[in-house]
């Protein structure tokens, strides 16, 4: 068992949670993800490890409450305990001194960049950061990445808080500018932006890194579930990524990949949401 | 000895041999519970009296593990099962699994005296009956365990290999840690191996017995990952390691298609299935795609089960498409009977070239090429070679490979020194030692892929072999004190 020992909530749908456990938080680095089973029934699910406490023995997750899994941990306090957690798992992110780097977050994407960014300021990075998000709710993390970027870009798509627009626009701009002089971009989101992200960056031949979020199962090479077509090849996200060459990536193929659960998504979600009205309606 | 069994031997060869009781095919496609009942204790009665009791019991040296056949079938005439279940579990700690999947056929049975002219003696059916018998009138004595030792040994992997392994060292005294990456305990027999030919109760008893020796087993454990060999000595005072991983990681046939959603590996089929109960959506939260054809591709004990899981998952036809004929086919014949019992279609001398999907992106077909076979090839079987201009279309809507597995890699990358061979298998000497001083490797990730039986002898020689290491070690240091207090003595 591992106890959820804080939560707190970023955004309407997005908590962060600090869980106690060891072995995964002792040997983490920026790109690591671990394995998840919030209870006996539930499924498998990867979430970055986003901060890691050596100390206290605890790691950080920051999970965007979407279907049925990250609901169900979205409702756990402080107290609540979570089934199993193994990890890190993947490759950690190669984090080298480019000189200048951009570093595109969106949505709950940000966490996962957060660690990445600490990682590229340590070793001496001038580090521009894209924040992006639908509306200015899903804006997360602007402190903490402020703490380690030396200049911050906010886009929402309605433009209810910083540009209006999306992460490409700014990005579009650093490239232009070649005071900027980036040399290398880090860009983690949902898959349509990490894909305009990586054409983007292509025609500047400036080298890409993004994060795929297949879905998995096992997270440890078992079952090629999380198999992606990386310059052409087979590769499994779980083992050889999660981080891929952006240029390189099929991203269409993963688009398509991604939906192959859908109806059951939607009805587990159902179900859920089912359950916790009948839970309420219990309740005093 | 006293003679238990009056018959002689003519008439011993004269009692057909005892079939298992089995449930009907068309009530077990309806759920997992187990197809074979195995025999009841009147059949066992029987088939023991068969057993010709040779001076020089054959059967003992095609068993893998070496049990004593002869003796607990004696023990069996002699109605005292429990010991006939200890006796088997001398050599075996298993013995309610290896009755269920060892292929006796090949092995035991295959040089049984008696099966020269006649059938041989169902020696695994007699195992299964006694381990059964002793969980159903809870017999099981726990065996006695040496003094506790100081020494602590790690395990990596929860598969046969490693719990054979964790078990013999325990009862050595020492002390044992099994580390999993899964959640759930025993390798291919948890996410593999369905509960129609393995149930759960079985495999979670025998993994109950092997924690009762004092073995501890840290689930949620990737080794190379949360701690890496090295460490293990380092830090974690580990005095020898044992790897025992397997060969988890899926190979794909590389054709066209192979990315839509609706095709699977075997292995990710199966671990839908088995460890997270996908067949129990929505109560089970992990979903699996079904439709009403299934092809799964492969001839193997691996496509074998995937092929009857599709069948209970409620597909109409289920169709098995190998590439040689029925005779190459790896997987037991017994489980190839099983299949056919249960209306799987066998599609013969037939490969795949390539899955087709429509604009939705779901699997409509795939489509397949006649082969006919060849000149034998290294491995002895017939080569088969495609027939030109022969591609037809199979309408389906899933498709499974199962087309052979790889070691993981993980382990080999982040252990320097660590000497592999072809496709990442561990190398190791006669005694299951590695490159690496203190590490001993078995199972699969030193076979590439074999059987339960043969991860468990390799299991069972690495703790022998552990064993002598860390005495030899321990001899050593202890020369060292005598050398040095000599000294003191001498500088005194
Ligand atoms: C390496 C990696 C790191 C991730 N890090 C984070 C993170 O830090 N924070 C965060 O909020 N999310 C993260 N995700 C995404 C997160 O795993 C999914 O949101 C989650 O699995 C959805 O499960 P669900 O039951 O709530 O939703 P569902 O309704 O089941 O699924 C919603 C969508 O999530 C994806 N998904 C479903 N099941 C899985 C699965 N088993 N594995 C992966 N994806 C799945 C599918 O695209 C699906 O359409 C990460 C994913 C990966 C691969
Ligand atoms: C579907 C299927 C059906 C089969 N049917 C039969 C049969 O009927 N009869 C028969 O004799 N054989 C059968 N086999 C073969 C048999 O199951 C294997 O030969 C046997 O399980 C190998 O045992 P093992 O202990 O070497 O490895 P495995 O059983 O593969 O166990 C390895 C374990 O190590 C864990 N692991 C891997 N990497 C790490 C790591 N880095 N850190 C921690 N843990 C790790 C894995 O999660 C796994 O639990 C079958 C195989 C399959 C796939
Ligand atoms: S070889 Fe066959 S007949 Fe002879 S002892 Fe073994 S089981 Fe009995
Ligand atoms: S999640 Fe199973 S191989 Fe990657």
């Amino acid at each position: 068992m591992f106890p959820i020992i804080s939560k707190e909530i970023l955004a309407p749908t997005i908590s962060k949670f600090v869980i106690h456990a060891p072995l995964a938080g002792k040997k983490r680095k920026a790109g690591n993800f671990v394995i998840i089973r919030v209870i006996e029934n539930g499924e498998r699910i990867p979430l970055t490890i986003v901060d890691s406490n050596l100390a206290e023995g605890t790691i950080t997750l920051i999970v965007q409450a979407i279907g049925k899994t990250t609901k169900l941990l979205c409702s756990m306090n402080a107290g609540d305990s979570i089934l199993d957690v193994v990890g890190p798992l993947g490759n950690p992110t190669p984090i080298e001194n480019h000189g200048s780097v951009a570093c595109v977050g969106g949505g709950v994407g940000t966490a996962e960049m957060y660690p990445i960014t600490k990682a590229l300021k340590g070793a001496g990075n001038r580090v521009f950061s894209i924040i992006g998000g639908r509306s200015k709710d899903l804006v997360i993390l602007e402190e903490e990445m402020r703490a380690y970027s030396d200049e911050v870009f906010i886009t929402t798509d309605d433009g209810s808080y910083g540009q209006k627009g999306i992460v490409t626009d700014p990005l579009r701009q650093l490239l232009m500018n070649s005071q900027s002089g980036i040399k290398a971009v880090y860009a983690i989101g949902p898959l349509p932006m990490m894909k305009a992200v990586s054409n983007l960056t292509k025609e500047f031949g400036v080298h890409t890194l993004v994060s795929l979020n297949a879905i998995m199962v096992d997270g440890t090479g078992m079952c090629g579930g999380c198999r992606v077509t990386i310059d052409g090849k087979m590769k499994f996200a779980c083992v050889d990524g999660p981080e891929f060459d952006g240029h390189q990536v099929d991203f269409d193929e993963l688009i398509l990949r991604n939906r192959s659960y859908l109806d059951f998504e939607r009805m587990a979600n159902e179900q859920l949401l089912k359950e916790m009205a009948s839970s309420h309606e219990v309740a005093p | 000895m006293t003679v238990l069994n009056p018959l002689k031997p003519s008439e011993r060869m004269k009692i057909p041999r005892q079939h298992s009781i089995e449930q009907l095919a068309s009530d077990r496609v309806q759920g997992f519970t187990e197809v074979s009942f195995g025999v009841d204790e009147e059949r066992a009665m029987i088939e023991a009296t068969r057993c010709l009791e040779c001076k020089n019991a054959v059967c003992v040296e095609g068993c893998p593990v070496g049990i004593d056949i002869r003796s607990f079938i004696q023990l069996i005439l002699q109605k005292d099962y429990a010991g006939a279940v200890n006796k088997i579990r001398e050599a075996n700690y298993l013995p309610a699994i290896c009755g269920r999947v060892c292929p006796q056929e090949e092995q035991c049975e295959a040089v049984c005296t008696l099966g020269k002219k006649h059938m041989p003696v169902a020696i695994g059916k007699l195992e299964r009956f006694v381990a059964d018998y002793e969980m159903e009138h809870n017999l099981f004595t726990p065996p006695v365990i040496a003094e506790r030792r100081d020494e602590k040994v790690a395990i990596v992997g929860s598969g046969p290999a490693g719990l054979t392994c964790a078990a013999e060292l325990a009862k050595m005294g020492y002390r044992v840690t099994i580390f999993e990456a899964l959640h759930a305990v025993g390798g291919v027999l948890r996410y593999g191996i369905p509960e129609f030919r393995l149930p759960r109760k079985v495999l979670d008893l025998e993994t109950d017995r092997i924690r009762g020796l004092g073995v501890e087993i840290q689930t949620n454990f990737l080794v190379g990952r949360t701690a890496t060999i090295d460490e293990f000595f380092e830090e974690w005072g580990f005095s020898a390691v044992f790897l025992g991983t397997g060969a988890g990681t899926p190979n794909f046939m590389g054709i066209p298609g192979e990315s839509l959603p609706g095709v699977y590996s075997a292995n990710e089929f199966l671990t839908r299935v088995n460890l997270m109960k996908a067949n129990k959506f929505p109560d089970f939260d992990t979903p699996i795609r079904m439709g009403s054809n299934v092809a799964v591709i492969g001839g193997g004990n691996t496509a074998m089960d995937a092929v009857r899981t599709a069948k209970r998952l409620g597909a109409e036809r289920a169709i098995l498409v190998y590439r040689r004929s029925r005779q190459e086919m790896p997987a037991r014949q017994e489980e190839i009977h099983h299949a056919e019992e249960e209306g799987i279609e066998l599609l013969l001398l037939t490969n795949p070239t390539r899955i087709l999907g429509n604009e939705n992106h779901t699997v409509t077909g795939m489509e397949c090429q006649r082969m006919e076979l060849g000149e034998p090839d290294e491995s002895g079987r017939r080569k088969p070679v495609p027939v030109k201009g022969s591609e037809f279309v199979i309408p389906v809507q899933i498709v499974i490979e199962a087309v052979g597995q790889q070691p993981n890699p993980i382990i080999q990358a982040t252990t320097p020194g660590l000497k592999t061979g072809k496709r990442g298998v561990v190398e190791t000497n006669e005694k299951q030692g590695t490159s690496r001083l203190g590490v001993f490797a078995g199972g699969d990730l030193a076979r590439g892929g074999a059987t339960v039986i043969l991860a468990m002898r390799d299991g069972k020689q690495a703790a022998v072999a552990i064993h002598e290491y860390i005495q030899s070690k321990l001899r050593v240091e202890e020369n060292k004190v005598i050398v040095s207090t000599g000294a003191e003595v001498v500088g005194t």
